[in-house]
């Protein structure tokens, strides 16, 4: 339990109070604390989406392990797919402690009755998107989850503390491969500003709707799951992000950055919603190839999954059998 | 339903993605190798390199995540050797491990054919897996004791590697073979699809007579081949398959027609950007 000089309450009321108190002193939540239904649900859903996320998010880069213009790139490009691949685990572990079972949520999510981040609807087309990816969209990942390491929810907290010392890495590497890039050939240079002009808007949409129009906001910051609005934390990867570029000698594809003296930030033009919108609405460049990839894999694994849990019951059977 | 999934130790084969770089990941001597020296290792490399574009291709397509996650830790492993024996075969010539990798033609390749077979179902590529595992094993641990330091320094790390890559298939095997009716019958047709390849793992060139002492003569590792197959085979209730052998020719640059469509894939972009640097 969180707190040694609180005493266990018994009624609901009581219950609430106590768990309020918690979040109040920036306590944890551990999963056999009361919580709220509405709290255990929003938090099923937001860890759940973040975890088929990280899953989905393999494919974009899976596209170029094969294709990976060097040995080094290649190890490297592996070991961070694979990342990707354990921090979907930490994340399902996670969900699991609140209910719910991996296989449901696999099940959720070949259903297409589950969202995951839209950024992966957008197609990998060049080696230098592995570049933008692992620079932009990680980046944006990554001021989007630094906070989440302070969520309420312990397990939770734990998982994204293990991942973002990942992601961070992961950015490095994006970054370092564009700077390649944009230091190598005209080709290569070209290449890079291409896959910058257009992972960059996608990137800014990951951080979700304006504050004025993103309904699931306001309870999760007061439980203190979320802890930023989407426009600050927007505003803070665009602060990181623009002297980043003046480094790598690319431009942002955004006429209207520029430096507010007064507000200390820079200012930026208007997100196109509609594109947003769209994307989210399951009519994105890639929503039904990456659902079809994911489905295959999980269709074409059913025969492997089932012969290693027949052998297990075999075992287990056996062994039960040599213990009578 | 991870219950049975092989278990693997947390973290073996993980590559740190800040810590790979071509000191640290690739055993780097700064000796330079003889021309036939070279021509052996490019024979190692090659079987490693082809092995770990094949399994590259599972990362985001496994049957569970846990095999998404070892299928990469073994891939990369394989390419970890694949850079070093090549960038040793590479000093004989002046040429980089990514010259080897990315600007040789089809013929210059030295890899076994059954590096090259295709990933088929996930059977096929866990039997392909066990197979040169199990030679891989046996070769790098004669492989460490070899005259060439720089030879024997990367077998030495190696075989500790390729020792959970054994484990991995071998107990899928296991769950293949005894899990169910589908699995074992898929198994099967796996076994009998790629035994044809095994013989030219263990076939001697005459390089094996020049480098006596350096190179290891693969024909003295097919006993202990045999024996740990066979054990698993009875613990798996499976017969070896009877299919005949095909003739091989890997090592002088004969090779199946698969390759071709691996290699254009692998070394279109590096081709399209010569002298680049990535």
């Amino acid at each position: 339990m969180n707190s040694a000089e609180l005493t266990l309450p018994a009624t609901d009321d009581a219950q609430e109070r106590y768990f309020q108190e918690l979040i109040d002193r920036d306590s944890r939540i551990e999963p056999r604390d009361w919580m709220p239904a509405e709290y255990r649900t929003s938090l099923i859903r937001q860890i759940s989406q973040h975890g088929h996320s990280e899953i989905i998010g393999m494919q974009p880069e899976a596209n170029w392990i094969t294709r990976a213009p060097s040995l080094k790139r290649k190890a490297i490009l592996m070991a961070k797919v694979q990342d990707e691949a354990g921090h979907g685990l930490y994340l399902y572990s996670a969900a699991q402690t609140l209910g719910i079972s991996r296989d449901e949520m696999a099940e959720q999510l070949i259903a297409g009755k589950a969202r995951y981040s839209s950024i992966f609807n957008y197609p990998a087309l060049t080696w230098a998107d592995m570049g933008a990816i692992g620079w932009l969209v990680d980046g944006a990942a990554i001021c989007n989850q630094v906070p989440l390491c302070r969520a309420s929810y312990g397990p939770y907290a734990r998982a994204m503390v293990r991942i973002c010392k990942e992601e961070s890495f992961h950015q490095r590497q994006g970054f370092e491969i564009l700077l390649e890039l944009s230091q190598g050939t005209a080709a290569q240079k070209e290449m890079a500003q291409d896959a910058v002009n257009r992972w960059y808007w996608p990137s800014l949409m990951m951080f979700g709707p304006p504050d004025d129009e993103s309904p699931n906001s306001a309870q999760s910051m007061a439980w203190k799951i979320k802890r930023f609005s989407n426009d600050d934390l927007r505003q803070r990867f665009v602060d990181m992000v623009v002297p980043q570029a003046e480094v790598l000698g690319l431009t942002l594809p955004d006429p209207e950055l520029a430096w507010n003296e007064d507000r200390g930030h820079y200012d930026m033009g208007e997100i196109d919603w509609a594109e947003f919108h769209e994307v989210l609405a399951g009519r994105g460049p890639c929503n039904a190839q990456r659902m079809q990839r994911r489905r295959d894999a999980h269709e074409d694994g059913r025969w492997v999954r089932e012969a290693a849990a027949a052998y297990a019951e075999k075992q287990a059977a056996a062994s039960l059998k040599a213990a009578s | 339903m991870n219950d049975g999934a092989p278990a693997h130790p947390d973290g073996h084969g993980h590559v740190d993605v800040a810590k790979v770089t071509l000191s640290e990941e690739i055993v780097d001597r700064a000796s330079v190798a003889s021309t036939d020296v070279a021509e052996y290792a490019t024979w190692l490399g090659d079987d490693a390199l082809i092995l770990a574009q094949q399994l590259g291709w599972w990362i985001s397509r496994a049957p569970e995540l846990e095999e998404d996650i070892a299928l990469g830790n073994i891939a990369l492993d394989l390419i970890g050797h694949a850079r070093s024996f090549l960038h040793y075969a590479g000093t004989a010539t002046g040429r980089s491990e990514d010259d080897l990798a990315y600007f040789r033609d089809e013929h210059e390749f030295r890899s076994v054919h059954l590096v090259e077979q295709p990933n088929g179902d996930f059977a096929h590529t866990i039997v392909r897996q066990l197979l040169m595992s199990l030679y891989l094993f046996e070769l790098y641990r004669e492989l460490a004791g070899s005259a060439d330091a720089t030879l024997a320094a990367v077998a030495g790390k190696a075989e500790k590697e390729v020792d959970y890559h054994r484990d991995h298939a071998s107990q899928w095997i296991l769950r293949l073979a005894l899990g169910t009716e589908e699995s074992r019958e898929r198994l099967l047709v796996a076994l009998s699809d790629l035994w044809p390849y095994v013989e030219e793992l263990f076939r001697d060139e005459p390089l094996h007579d020049v480098l006596a002492g350096i190179a290891v003569r693969p024909s003295g590792l097919r006993e202990a081949f045999d024996r740990v197959l066979t054990d698993l085979f009875a613990e798996a209730e499976l017969a070896r398959p009877r299919t005949p052998t095909t003739s091989g020719g890997g090592r002088r640059g004969q090779h199946s027609e698969y390759l071709g469509y691996l290699l254009t894939e692998m070394q279109v972009l590096a081709r399209r950007h010569p002298g680049a640097t990535w």
